[in-house]
């Protein structure tokens, strides 16, 4: 403001007219902050830099991305194959959202684990808590995108939620589908909200900028700076902590992008959407599951509410009940480290959020239903019975007199919460696998690891095999014939291989179709005409299409491997399976339609290597791991490489932070 | 980061020293990874694999009698295939270089004499140039007539009046056999 002096003249011209200099001066190097904020402190400006990472990502996928049920699927798989660094823009996005609420969450306990949301600060909070309800829907309107299985039956499921007002509860959920069902309607509308809203997102963390500068940060002991001795200016010291932060986390977040891209991600969204079938098991993302465990708890009708309004109208309250903490929570004191009833207190509401989750990711049957019951009610005892009353029997401790006094240290948690959180995602994926444990082909695939790669031999050979066999009967609509070069066959080769196919072309000048030879650049050709050929030539059972099987089955690599080696020749006593179907241990359901395709010595291998039926299996699967992730040697190889460069910069960060604030401590 | 921090009071000259090579360092390195991370979305923008790949157009050229053109699509652009008629190739081939805007022999923009075959996009702003219909105006030259912006072309597809810079570009194209040309 006021204090705001330049000598440079075009400097002062523009002051004049927009004091944007002395605003950049006011709220982001001179702020004084108070000087004891801990590393929970860093999720806020860490969030602030994943909403970012999140609309440029966006902007990018939308140049390559087409809102249209019938291509949608398949313009985000030319994303992941053909779009120069496509696979990592859309991993980038894909993870960010799960990054996003992992930084967020932790940023709204560290709000209430400090008292964060008292006055004078409850409208900072209640800004924080819009912002969170615009990015549940932004998150669930993107999950609808790229229109796999689970985009459009989790599309269903909750906008069938509505259907539960009464009265007027069908035609608010035909209004929002804009038709009567799930369509291409609603897939449009979903596009267009799930730009507009993370604009929304930027301009309401302005807002919650603006006002905490007005209250200013709240601080780990809780109590308001005193002076100047409590406070330091924001810049350098807090900058370089948040860079600092931003380095530590870059890494976490690229971990998962580079190496375990699918990680928070369910197999079945590599199914493209089909509106006859619904998945076995049906989930949101992890980020909602607390609150899908609450909506799934109420299972009696009581008087004239059903269960399914009191689920939805239990959900709700869930997320609402947040904006009366302020009130809720009686006590004086602020921060938890002087409130020795209410740390615990805190701490049993996060494992009941966690606990909550975890139940959510399960069916909903016998004692699972009843802890997720018990921790409906204790979750809302917590707002409703506990904080109303523990704030006034609880005797807090002595509050120190300012901050400068104890300098305290909270360095800790931050990756056991990451960890525990990670794991959540990892329950709620791995909740799809039943059944035997799955085999492992002697000494593992070679793509394993940090550094593991394709190997390019048993490319081949799987190749060879997909050709010979497994092509007679499955499509592979997504890959091409130019992409085996990626196996080391040459542009004549390519073109040779690609000859023995004839497609379909025209209309020719005289306006008829034609059949020309398939040429390196059009997609596998498929055996059968059409999805109603291929199922009537195989008992009725279709094929499935091979591009993405290893990323669209749990386990994919183990689960296919396990499947072709997994067949019985007599079904086991009391495993009767159906006229015209065979017995595979491995096959939901153990009665398969596909005869066992593979046995030893299928494929003579041009290589000379021994066709075993093992081998066989383990080459086919790396061949089809390729048809899955094109991308995952390019991928691993870039990852080794940002992550040096992210070690070293972190290190230099934390090197500079530590000469900043060697005067402070 | 801009600047070194001023507010802290350094513990010593040498400590100042010590911190100002790390803050510079660490900004040049801070900068330089964001120039790099900033190259996937640039790229991303470049044509894609599969738009790459779409690289030829079969064109059956038996039925095209001389003096008949006929326009193909390749990549996008039209392509303008004509079969040239003797007084139009020898129109072409008489042209003194030296008059021409873009000097180029009318032998080394063709395979084979009667068959021209060049992108039909204006060099100029990129519209397609008339000429291809017999109803079309042909220009001052016989050749293509632009009518966005007045642009002349010979029989050779050469400019010779109006704004465009350069001649009609020629496609990579062969004969693959006497009756199919294959653009790309």
């Amino acid at each position: 403001m006021s204090d705001f002096k330049t000598n440079n003249k075009v400097v002062a011209w523009i002051e004049e007219r927009l004091p944007i200099f002395s605003m950049i001066q006011h709220s982001a190097i001179d702020y004084p902050t108070p000087r004891n904020l801990n590393y929970w402190w860093n999720f806020g400006s860490l969030a602030a830099v994943m909403l970012i990472i999140m609309i440029l990502t966006g902007i990018f996928l939308v140049m390559n991305y087409t809102p249209h049920v019938t291509l949608a699927f398949d313009s985000v798989e030319r994303i992941m194959r053909d779009v120069n660094y496509g696979w990592l823009i859309r991993y980038l996005h894909s993870n960010g959202a799960s990054m996003f609420f992992i930084l967020v969450y932790i940023h709204i306990l560290r709000g209430m684990y400090y008292g964060s949301y008292k006055a004078p600060r409850e409208l900072l909070w209640f800004i924080g808590l819009a912002i969170y309800l615009v990015m549940m829907g932004t998150g669930f309107m993107g999950y609808v995108l790229p229109w796999g299985q689970l985009s459009l039956w989790g599309a269903t499921v909750i906008t069938n939620m509505f259907s539960a007002v009464p009265l007027v509860g069908d035609m608010v959920v035909t209004l929002l589908w804009g038709g009567f069902s799930v369509d291409n309607p609603t897939l449009n509308r979903f596009f267009s909200l799930h730009y507009l809203l993370p604009f929304i997102i930027f301009a309401l963390v302005f807002v919650h900028v603006w006002a905490l500068h007005t209250t200013k940060s709240n601080n780990p002991l809780g109590i308001e700076a005193k002076g100047p001795q409590d406070t330091i200016p924001f810049h350098p010291y807090y900058t370089i902590k948040d860079l600092y932060g931003i380095g530590l986390f870059l890494m976490f977040y690229l971990a998962f992008v580079f190496w375990s891209p699918n990680f928070f991600a369910e197999p079945d969204n590599y199914i493209p959407g089909n509106p006859l079938v619904t998945p076995a098991h049906i989930l949101p993302e992890w980020y909602y599951l607390p609150f899908y465990a609450i909506l799934k708890s109420f299972t009696v009708d009581i008087w004239v509410l059903s269960a399914k309004l009191q689920g939805v109208l239990g959900m709700f309250a869930a997320i609402l009940i947040l904006f009366f903490l302020p009130w809720l929570d009686s006590s004086k004191v602020r921060s938890a480290k002087f409130r020795p009833l209410y740390r615990q207190f805190f701490w049993l509401f996060v494992l009941d959020c966690l606990v909550l989750g975890y139940v959510a990711s399960k069916p909903a049957e016998g004692l699972l239903l009843r802890i997720g019951q018990f921790g409906t009610v204790y979750y809302f005892a917590h707002f409703l019975v506990i904080l109303p009353i523990i704030g006034r029997i609880e005797k807090p401790k002595a509050l120190p007199s300012s901050i400068a006094n104890p300098v305290i240290k909270a360095v800790a948690l931050v990756a056991m919460i990451m960890v525990g959180i990670a794991g959540f995602g990892g329950a709620a994926q791995a909740s799809g696998g039943e059944g035997p444990a799955l085999k492992k082909p002697d000494g593992g695939f070679s793509w394993e690891g940090v550094f593991g790669r394709y190997d390019k031999a048993a490319l081949k050979r799987g190749w060879q095999v997909f050709h010979d066999v497994c092509s007679n009967c499955h499509s592979m609509r997504f890959v091409s014939y130019r992409n085996l070069a990626d196996l080391g066959y040459t542009a004549d080769e390519i073109k040779a291989i690609a000859a023995e196919k004839e497609v379909q072309d025209g209309p020719n000048d005289e306006g008829a179709m034609f059949a020309r030879p398939a040429r390196a650049s059009d997609r596998f050709v498929s055996p059968f005409a059409n999805e109603k050929a291929a199922a009537a030539a195989n008992g009725g059972a279709l094929p499935p299409d091979l591009s993405l099987m290893n990323k669209a089955r749990a386990n994919g690599p183990y689960y296919v491997y396990s499947l072709l080696l997994g067949y019985e020749e007599t079904a086991p006593e009391g495993h009767a399976v159906p006229e015209g179907k065979l017995f595979n241990h491995y096959f939901p359901g153990n009665a398969i339609g596909m005869p066992p395709p593979i046995m030893d010595d299928i494929v003579a291998y041009t290589d000379g290597t021994k066709a075993t039926k093992e081998q066989v299996a383990k080459d086919i699967v790396t061949f089809l791991n390729w048809a899955a992730e094109p991308e995952l040697d390019a991928r691993k190889s870039l990852g080794v490489k940002v992550m040096l460069f992210l070690a070293l910069f972190t290190a230099m960060l934390y090197a500079l932070k530590h000469q900043i604030w060697k005067d402070v401590h | 980061m801009a600047e070194p921090a001023h507010n802290a009071q350094p513990s010593s000259v040498d400590g100042q020293t010590r911190r100002d090579f790390l803050l510079y360092a660490t900004s040049a390195v801070g900068v330089a990874g964001t120039a790099i991370a900033l190259w996937p979305f640039v790229h991303s923008m470049n044509p894609a694999a599969d738009t790459l790949a779409l690289s030829t157009t079969d064109v059956d050229i038996s039925a095209i009698k001389p003096g008949q053109a006929v326009t193909v699509i390749w990549q996008g652009r039209p392509v303008f295939v004509r079969h040239r008629t003797p007084e139009e190739i020898t129109a072409a081939d008489q042209t003194a270089i030296g008059e021409l805007r873009d000097p180029q022999k009318d032998a080394d923009r063709v395979k084979k004499p009667e068959w021209l075959i060049l992108v039909g996009s204006c060099t100029h702003l990129g519209c397609v140039p008339l000429g291809q219909k017999p109803a079309d105006p042909k220009g001052e030259f016989g050749g293509w007539f632009c009518p966005c912006h007045g642009s002349h072309y010979d029989t050779s597809g050469r400019i010779r009046k109006g704004p465009a810079p350069r001649n009609l570009a020629v496609p990579p194209y062969q004969f693959t056999n006497d009756t199919t040309v294959r653009i790309g």
